[in-house]
């Protein structure tokens, strides 16, 4: 499957004008509020009629200005997860589940319902009205009802913005097994660098309605030029395999022969993973260093260095295992006579590598 | 009902079936008229809003005698309705007919509110799942402004029972065919000793007008929280 998306729309603030073709698996639009992503995902789903442009999926044309075609959003068969759920409150949860059945073609693909409710683990909730659900448990209802409705390509506009933490890291898992176990295709808004770390399979990044980059996740995000959703979000992810579990609870991940440590997991030993470093985490140093408490040290080659308008720099290192971003003073670039090619330490503290920049298996990238 | 007389009795009568009928053929086009002010918006808008209104505004005399010079028999709609069979002056029909009209910018009203309770991220949600508009109002919509639709066609019944200026100017006092309830207390007050009769016809009345009123709300407060799920 490919999505094709080529969009032209002024909006109040900013001129919306991007182009690319996405591969299966989750594509993530990936920006700060306000730089167009919602109305994207609009456009696609047929609620907004942009100025120009066309989306196609596998092909099918969902609009073409060009040749004045539109399809109403009901024609378009797609699943739209909404952030704040948009359950309907008087049918129960059953129904909602089945809402997009009755409406789909006799004959389309249809997923399971029960893997579909086992996955989501919603089958004790199917006779409860959503009023009576928790923030976590509607979302859960909502992919499900979203993945329900035959639907050729799932829509998720920031689905986990309105949710607490401990509801975020409820819900993302679910996404990752829908990446991975269920073959419709996800187009996915965010503005948190976590969520694309962990679910995206290519990453498109937006910055005041442009698509700035896009490519494969590690790349995208290890990429010190890109920062769509501020400098705050910058952070490399690396490809890492669970090696052990350790008894004064920490795990120790394999990380391109190196050993990075983290509280832990719940993964099993041998368990590929992603893991993110946000580059305000990361400590360099020209020598060896030693009599730290970090646990985490990367040694490796100074790649590129960028500076920003402010006292901040954004140093790439290449290491063993994979590129790391840090984000460090100009002053320090300088004192440590940072340049490319030169040898130097990533240090990281082992409680920056928060389980919820962990992400699970991916299985094509 | 013994201790009703057969006049009173057959006003009675009459009455509830005015009404039932005035509501019943009024509350698609209610519904339809409210959703369309809800949601659309299109050029008179404001316009169809007023002409709604003005049943509500107008004296009723004037209303019945526009509905006289309309639908009567010299009236052009009345003269073409009549050669198919349809006929309004003086036949109960016409006193439903105004019962109806006065009735309906309540009814739209009651409806128009439910319908603007209603998110329209919800009806999104359901175009989305592919549902066609024609589906999402009768699956979403619908289902969710019952509680208003219900209080709205109570209210509009209540109003047809009491109507009686319309009426009487398009249709006349007769008794059995156009002579409703506010009629016959009307009439009854009009002869020496009729007001015994007449007694006994405010009571009925009052008793149907409330309990109109607490039904409506009954229902609509049941309908409410089963919509909301609780």
């Amino acid at each position: 499957m490919s999505l094709s998306v080529r969009l032209r729309h002024d909006l109040p603030n900013i001129k919306l004008d991007l182009n690319f073709d996405a591969p299966s698996g989750v594509t993530v639009l990936f920006g700060r509020s306000g730089s167009g992503k919602t109305t994207v995902v609009n456009a696609v789903a047929g609620l907004l009629k942009p100025t120009s442009g066309r989306v196609a999926v596998d092909g099918w044309e969902l609009f073409d200005t060009e040749k004045h075609l539109w399809l109403p959003p009901h024609k378009r068969r797609l699943g739209y997860v909404f952030q704040e759920g948009r359950l309907f409150p008087h049918l129960t949860v059953r129904q909602n589940l089945s809402y997009g059945r009755w409406f789909a073609p006799k004959g389309a693909p249809r997923e399971n319902p029960d893997k579909v409710i086992e996955m989501l683990g919603i089958g004790h909730l199917l006779d409860r009205r959503p009023a009576g659900l928790s923030g976590g448990e509607k979302q859960r209802v909502a992919i499900g009802r979203a993945l329900l409705a035959s639907s050729r390509l799932i829509l998720a506009d920031e689905p986990l913005a309105a949710l607490d933490d401990a509801r975020k890291a409820e819900i993302l898992p679910y996404f990752e097994r829908l990446r991975d176990e269920v073959s419709v295709p996800i187009l996915y808004v965010t503005h948190s660098a976590a969520e694309v770390a962990r679910l995206a399979t290519s990453v498109v990044a937006l910055q005041d309605g442009k698509a700035v980059r896009h490519g494969p996740a590690s790349e995208v995000l290890a990429d010190p030029s890109v920062a769509p959703a501020g400098i705050r979000a910058v952070g490399a992810v690396l490809q890492v395999r669970v090696a052990k579990h350790h008894s004064d609870g920490l795990t120790e991940l394999n990380a391109g022969g190196t050993s990075l440590f983290l509280p832990r997991i719940p993964h099993q030993i041998g368990d590929d993973l992603r893991i993110r470093i946000p580059a305000q985490e990361v400590i360099l140093s020209n020598k060896r260093p030693e009599g730290l408490s970090a646990l985490n040290m990367l040694e490796g080659t100074v790649d590129t260095i960028r500076a920003g308008e402010g006292p901040g720099a954004i140093v790439s290192v290449k290491t063993p295992a994979g590129s790391v971003l840090a984000r460090i003073t100009r002053r320090s670039v300088d004192a440590l006579g940072l340049q490319p090619g030169q040898l130097c330490y990533a240090v990281i503290k082992t409680v920056a590598l928060a389980p919820q920049n962990v992400g699970g298996r991916v299985i094509s990238e | 009902m013994g201790w009703l007389g057969p006049e009173e009795l057959e006003a009675l009568r009459l009455s509830l079936r005015v009404s039932f009928w005035a509501t019943l053929v009024t509350l698609p086009f209610g519904v339809f008229t409210a959703y369309a002010l809800a949601r659309w918006r299109f050029p008179g808008r404001q316009v169809l809003n007023g002409l709604v209104h003005l049943p509500l505004i107008l004296p009723p005399v004037v209303t019945g005698y526009l509905l006289l010079l309309t639908f009567g028999i010299q009236g052009p709609l009345g003269r073409a309705l009549s050669e198919v069979g349809i006929v309004f002056a003086f036949r109960w029909t016409g006193a439903a007919l105004a019962a109806g009209i006065m009735a309906f910018p309540l009814m739209v009203r009651a409806i128009r509110l439910s319908i603007e309770a209603v998110d329209p991220k919800l009806e999104q949600a359901g175009a989305t799942l592919g549902a066609s508009r024609i589906m999402v109002f009768a699956t979403v919509t619908l289902p969710m402004i019952l509680p208003g639709v219900i209080a709205g066609a109570i209210l509009a019944f209540a109003k047809a029972m009491g109507e009686f200026g319309a009426t009487i100017t398009f249709v006349s006092n007769i008794p059995g065919q156009t002579q409703t309830l506010p009629s016959a207390v009307y009439a009854f007050l009009q002869v020496p000793g009729g007001e015994a009769a007449a007694t006994r016809l405010v009571v009925i009345s009052v008793v149907i007008a409330l309990s109109a009123l607490l039904a409506s709300e009954f229902i609509a407060r049941r309908v409410a929280a089963r919509v909301a799920g609780s």
